[in-house]
């Protein structure tokens, strides 16, 4: 490491991510971020203090030794800094895009008390495409098959890495996922200008390097109950990740118009089914060009689908949210991007009812401005509309996104497991055990939506978990 | 990848297709459906399972070709695959002993109707079945719907076989024969389910439509399949696909169906050049 005095480390300022230019990818479904180059990564290492009371692991949900890595950055050692994170972190090439870095780790840095934290997401995702470009990406060793069979149901973040845990240590493991793809919202909900799949790709086929095996179209609770694969089918412990899937809408007057679309419905024609390949690929979407599309909700399901409309072609393109920009919960590079991109923002406004032609199809949509009241239970302030504030603008296509519950399948189909009102899964927050013997569950499907790095973290949590139920056979 | 075991086609355009998936055939039960994509470039697409056979393995589904991927499918033939094959999914139909209850099937409908036609009649139902075609070469399944009928009719819209007239016509003329009718099931065409229910409605006799909107996931992810009934939003693939009949907004149904015809035709002019021209190829090799 370079001998700086921290004062000096201090003055050096945060090197920004090359990113494409806004007006050219705002027509094309290229990462956004290219990434930083070795030099620039080596030179936002020399803003870290090293401090000896890392404060940013403490902000890292799975605490990765952040300034450990951080200090191989600076040494020039990238692979040896990646393995440090993936001690803590299975996908360190997706983490270090998709994680709200703004309000975990990079929040609690010390030198975020100065000016603006050391980059350390973008660090992340360097040394991890470091590793993928190398074509050195190890694969962890896997110890000699103990016999035991593991089903893990669904294969986003919490599955897969629950997978790879257990297949490290021997387990003969499956991952059962619905659709005809493996990853999850990671590769039906977010876009690939914001995580290519291809890196999605190469996480799986390490997993399946490793041995783990992978079964698409298959749907539990359909195809087989919980109890059957326990029963019929020998596994020994199940794990659920099936994710928080179920579209919540508005409940106003219109949504069921031509034109009006949930998140994910819009998400999943162009990024599983490719539908902005159309004719190519079969799955259409209505073409946008020249069109207004209006966004509802504030989120990063929110920021994906109103900057994946701009890609179609949209016209205009709006996000209205009916709370003030602090409140959105989605990234703030993500805010930043779709501003640069040209995404107009409705701030406060929130829509009361979607006006359709004789025809069916939606043609203008009635908003009402809000203002902010007292904190709610979330600890935001509560939005409330502003009486008599109400007007309409014409609209092509809606988008609802106001976020997604749990799928009730499996629980419909094996009503032993506990579930709290939100129709989540409850579970020992220890062990990840669910109310039924033998079956565990993590991520969304535990939290309601959240984010990838917990349902990452909820995957090795159980994996160590049902280790130990297995080897000691004590629930 | 599903190997399709036997295809065989029962009418122009109407084909039926023996496929492997035992699984699915050990699950399924009468109502239930399957989503296939044929290849990496395909759409999803839900097919009610039409029969099964536990001992080979095989569930059956009949297409009707209308579209690019329904007319795609109906090329393949025996020791074929297709890519993806995802079920059993949605709630089985309702099945009990309702007393005298009416199976009608329009067009394709016919096949779907009738797996939930043998359940009826297993439930100790008298089995009255109503199957419309638009002629007399597009009537299918009229043997297996004869073997689990009490009374089973054929209407074509023109006269050439059996009954003349359309199959509300002919469900009208049992009631008006003072017949005491338990139970409907419609599956077809949206115009024709939505006329039954009105046939019904007035009788307060309890009937149920099977419904087809546009799907993607068949899991209840992307909510592109909600329908109105009672005027509440549900999710056909994971609430239906069957539903009450008198509570169905059809209107609703068939705007939302109709979302992409645009997109749907383009893509099949498309493939018809393309298998137009793949035809002409071979056949100028064939010369050579
Ligand atoms: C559009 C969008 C953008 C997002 N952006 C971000 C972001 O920038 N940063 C971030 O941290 N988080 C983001 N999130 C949230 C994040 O993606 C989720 O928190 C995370 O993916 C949850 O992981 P999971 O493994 O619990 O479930 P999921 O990723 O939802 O995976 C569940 C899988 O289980 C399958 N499944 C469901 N039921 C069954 C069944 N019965 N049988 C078999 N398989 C089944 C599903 O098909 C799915 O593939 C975003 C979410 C969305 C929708
Ligand atoms: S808190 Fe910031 S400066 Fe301190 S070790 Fe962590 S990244 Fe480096
Ligand atoms: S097909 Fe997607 S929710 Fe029903």
């Amino acid at each position: 490491m370079s001998k700086l005095t921290p004062k000096e480390r201090l003055k050096i300022p945060r090197h920004p991510m090359i990113e494409q230019d806004p007006m050219e990818r705002s027509h094309n479904f290229n990462e956004v971020n290219l990434g930083y180059t070795a030099q620039l990564a080596m030179a936002e290492a020399d803003r870290c203090l090293q401090c000896p009371k890392p404060t940013c692991v403490e902000g890292c949900p799975v605490h990765i030794q952040i300034k450990d890595f951080i200090g191989l950055i600076a040494e020039g050692d990238f692979l040896g800094a990646v393995k440090k994170i993936k001690e803590d972190n299975a996908l360190p090439a997706i983490c270090g895009r998709v994680c709200p870095q703004e309000e975990q780790c990079e929040e609690s840095c010390v030198v975020a008390k100065r000016g603006e934290p050391v980059a350390i997401g973008h660090l992340e995702r360097f040394v991890a495409d470091y590793e993928r470009n190398s074509g050195k990406i190890e694969i962890p060793e896997v110890k000699k098959s103990n016999g035991k069979k593991v089903a893990i149901v669904g294969s986003g973040p919490a599955g897969l890495s629950c997978a790879k845990d257990l297949c490290a240590k021997g387990y003969d493991v499956t991952v059962f996922e619905a659709l005809h793809e493996l990853g999850g919202v990671l590769v039906y909900g977010i876009p690939e200008f914001r995580l290519p799949k291809d890196i999605v790709r190469t996480e799986i086929d390490g997993l399946k390097k490793m041995g783990v095996k992978f079964q698409t179209d298959t749907i539990i609770g359909r195809l087989y109950t919980i109890d059957e694969l326990f029963e019929e089918e020998g596994f020994d412990a199940v794990f659920l990740g099936v994710g928080a899937g179920l579209p919540w809408f508005l409940g106003i007057e219109g949504e069921n118009l031509d034109g009006v679309y949930s998140a994910n419905e819009f998400l999943t024609r162009v990024n599983l089914m490719k539908a902005y390949k159309f004719p190519e690929y079969d799955s259409p979407i209505l073409d946008l060009h020249g069109k207004n599309v209006a966004v509802f909700g504030g989120g990063n399901t929110a920021m994906d689908a109103v900057r994946t409309a701009l890609r179609l072609g949209a016209k205009n393109a709006y996000i209205i949210y009916r709370r003030s920009e602090k409140e959105m919960p989605a990234r703030v590079e993500e805010v930043k991007h779709a501003k640069e991109e040209g995404v107009q923002f409705m701030l406060l406004t929130n829509p009361v009812r979607l006006i359709g032609d004789d025809e069916g199809w939606l043609k203008a949509v009635e908003l009402i401005k809000m203002e902010l009241g007292e904190p709610d239970a979330s600890g935001r302030r509560r939005p409330i509309p502003i009486e008599g504030s109400n007007f309409t603008m014409d609209m092509d296509v809606a988008i609802v996104a106001i976020g997604n519950g749990p799928n009730p399948l499996i629980m419909k189909t094996t009503p032993e497991i506990e579930v709290s009102k939100r129709n989540t899964i409850v579970v020992d927050p220890e062990t990840m055990k669910t109310s039924k013997k033998g079956v565990f569950a993590g991520g969304d499907i535990v939290t309601g939506g959240a984010t990838v790095i917990l349902a990452m973290g909820a995957g090795r949590k159980a994996a160590a978990a049902i280790d130990e139920y297995i080897q000691t056979g004590k629930w | 990848m599903f190997k399709i075991v036997d295809a065989r086609f029962l009418a122009e355009n109407i084909k039926k297709f023996e496929i492997e998936a035992p699984r699915i055939a050990k699950k399924r039960k009468a109502g239930q459906f399957v989503i296939i994509r044929i290849d990496e470039y395909g759409e999803r697409i839900p097919l009610t399972i039409a029969d099964s056979n536990v001992e080979k393995g095989t569930i059956t589904i009949i297409v009707q070709g209308v579209g690019k991927t329904t007319k795609e499918l109906n090329m393949k033939e025996a020791g074929d695959s297709i890519l993806d094959v995802v079920g059993p999914l949605g709630q089985p139909s309702h099945i009990e002993n309702f007393g005298t209850a009416v199976s009608i099937g329009g067009g394709v409908g016919t096949a779907i109707a009738y797996p939930t036609a043998v359940a009826l009649k297993e439930a100790g139902n008298y089995v009255i079945t109503i199957n419309g075609a638009r002629s007399k070469d597009l009537v299918i399944l009229e043997d297996e719907m004869k073997s689990v009928s009490d009374e089973a009719y054929i209407t074509t819209d023109d006269g050439s076989y059996g009954f003349h007239g359309f199959v509300t016509q002919k469900l009208q003329q049992l009631i008006d024969e003072g017949k005491k009718l338990d139970f409907v099931l419609a599956i077809g065409p949206i115009p024709m389910m939505k006329a039954v229910a009105d046939v019904t409605r007035p009788y307060g006799i309890k009937t149920v439509v099977s419904l087809n909107p546009i799907m993607i996931d068949g899991t209840g992810m992307c909510g592109g399949c909600r329908v109105l009934i009672n005027g509440k939003p549900k999710f056909a693939c994971v609430d239906g696909p069957e539903f009450d009949a008198h509570a169905v907004d059809f209107k609703n149904l068939a705007d939302r169906n109709r979302t992409y015809r645009e997109y749907e035709q383009e893509a099949l002019k498309r493939f018809e050049e393309h298998c137009r021209l793949e035809k002409q190829i071979k056949e100028m090799k064939e010369e050579k």
